[in-house]
């Protein structure tokens, strides 16, 4: 039997998607030139963020996500190291002060909790004394992404629905100007509807598709320390974090990300290169973030590296994810330019998709995310 | 060429690494895991698995099958995950 839709790209957006449609109803089949959760999904820190998003869309979108990882650990029933750890962000410069509280304050505004903390050596007794601001995001949270993505296939599998590893699409089928099959290296499936999940490698599956959009790689780069006990007890990060995301500088831009895994190591960000698809680790980059972290935690200094791995976000020119159909074919739609916020913003992208695509109506305002905004057409 | 393991004086050769002066010392274990504490020593050998964890000079984590014997090194066991010790 022919699926209505096929999910291209099993990473976390591609599992989140399929998820909501096969709960929705839809026959749904999954497909992914290599293993489910291998790429991008696997190359981040797994952040469920709200602490480094100003009021707009994208944090209304990551206020709704977050609320549906915390059901979604449930109703899974699996075990995806889910981590209710909260963030805490750090200004270590007495300019870097004020524009934190700031910005903290738009955010309570609209519903964040985002507390200013003046003992901030309580949360964090490791911490560099030299902090001017600090301000504590008790709903941050964090999840083992791999777990989390095969958790949400399995899921599909368990309900009727088909994921394929190692199958490469090349393009898509029409008849009467709509969606008709997804061309494969193991032939044609047909099928009513196509979501492109294809993270940073979407821009590409959208031209085979014979609709671009303006989704690029940028690059990031992740330390891992040996285990250690506990010393650093958030996700801890440098003010300047949400002034590196929103850049749109191709050139390195590396700001202090830090935080435990449930194993011991800790986890060292972040860096964000615009370098096409160009696999190499710079050690300027290992040395900017190494220093950075030692910055915000001494006691980081003599602890060993063990490794380092890095991945591609899918960047949009305008920093909002594209979700949605897409106007030139009927049939094919996109859910893809989450940068480096797929993780968190995961399961409402899969709800909103699904709303969109079966007619139900929308949970958040879809207008930001549509794909026929300027910033993903025009840029091409 | 002279170490110390876990505070006993031990005679090396130059060019041994510290996971072959351990073992020519008679030991198979020197670090337990952070979970359960149990016994590990010398796995992979090539450096790889980081199972062969030891304390040289203060220094934790340090891969006994990658570290090449220095005079007076000060070796000792780990147990479970360790910080480094504070520098003087």
């Amino acid at each position: 039997m022919y699926p209505d839709v096929v999910v291209v790209g099993a990473g976390v957006i591609g599992a989140a998607c399929a998820r909501a449609l096969t709960v929705a109803g839809l026959r749904v089949t999954v497909l992914d030139r290599g293993a489910p959760a291998s790429a991008t999904t696997a190359s981040g820190e797994g952040n469920v963020l709200v602490s480094d998003k100003g009021p707009g869309p994208e944090l209304d979108l990551a206020v709704a996500s977050r609320l549906r990882w915390l059901s979604l650990v449930d109703e899974l029933g699996v075990d995806i190291e889910w981590e209710s750890k909260g963030g805490v962000v750090v200004a270590t410069t007495d300019a870097a002060a004020q524009p934190l509280l700031d910005f903290a304050a738009a955010q309570r505004a609209v519903g964040v909790q985002a507390d200013v903390v003046d003992r901030v050596h309580d949360l964090e007794p490791h911490l560099t004394k030299s902090v001017t601001a600090a301000v504590h995001y008790p709903q941050d949270g964090q999840l083992q992404p791999v777990l989390a993505a095969s958790a949400l296939l399995a899921d599909v599998r368990k309900r009727g629905g088909t994921v394929r590893a190692g199958v490469a699409v090349s393009g898509v089928d029409t008849a009467n100007g709509r969606i008709a099959g997804v061309r494969t290296d193991q032939g044609v499936i047909a099928c009513g509807a196509v979501v492109n999940a294809c993270g940073p490698w979407s821009g590409e599956f959208a031209r085979a598709a014979g609709a671009p959009i303006a989704i690029l790689p940028r690059r990031g780069i992740v330390m891992v320390t040996a285990a250690l006990p506990l010393v650093v007890r958030h996700k801890v990060y440098d003010a300047d974090y949400v002034g590196a995301v929103a850049s749109g500088d191709a050139a390195l831009q590396t700001s202090s990300v830090v935080e435990s895994t449930p194993a011991g190591p800790v986890l060292i960000g972040s860096s964000r290169q615009r370098m096409g698809f160009a696999e190499r680790i710079d050690v300027e980059v290992l040395r900017e973030l190494a220093r950075k972290a030692v910055a915000l935690f001494p006691v980081l200094a003599d602890v060993p590296v063990m490794r380092a791995y890095g991945g591609f976000r899918p960047y949009a020119p305008d920093h909002l994810p594209v979700i949605g159909p897409d106007p030139r074919l009927p049939g094919l739609w996109h859910a893809t330019g989450h940068e480096g916020a797929g993780i968190g913003l995961a399961p409402a992208t899969g709800d909103l998709l699904t709303e969109l695509l079966t007619g139900a109506d929308p949970h958040l305002d879809p207008t930001p995310f549509r794909v026929d905004r300027p910033a993903v057409m025009e840029a091409l | 060429m002279k170490i110390t393991l876990d505070g006993e004086p031990t005679p090396v050769q130059p060019g041994q690494t510290v996971a072959a002066a351990l073992l020519a010392a008679g030991r198979v274990s020197w670090r337990d895991t952070r979970d359960g504490g149990k016994p590990r020593g010398l796995f992979c050998g090539i450096g790889v698995c980081f199972d062969c964890l030891v304390v040289v000079n203060g220094v934790p984590d340090v891969r006994a099958c990658q570290r090449v014997v220095a005079d007076g090194d000060d070796v000792r066991a780990q147990r479970g995950a360790e910080l480094p010790e504070a520098r003087p």
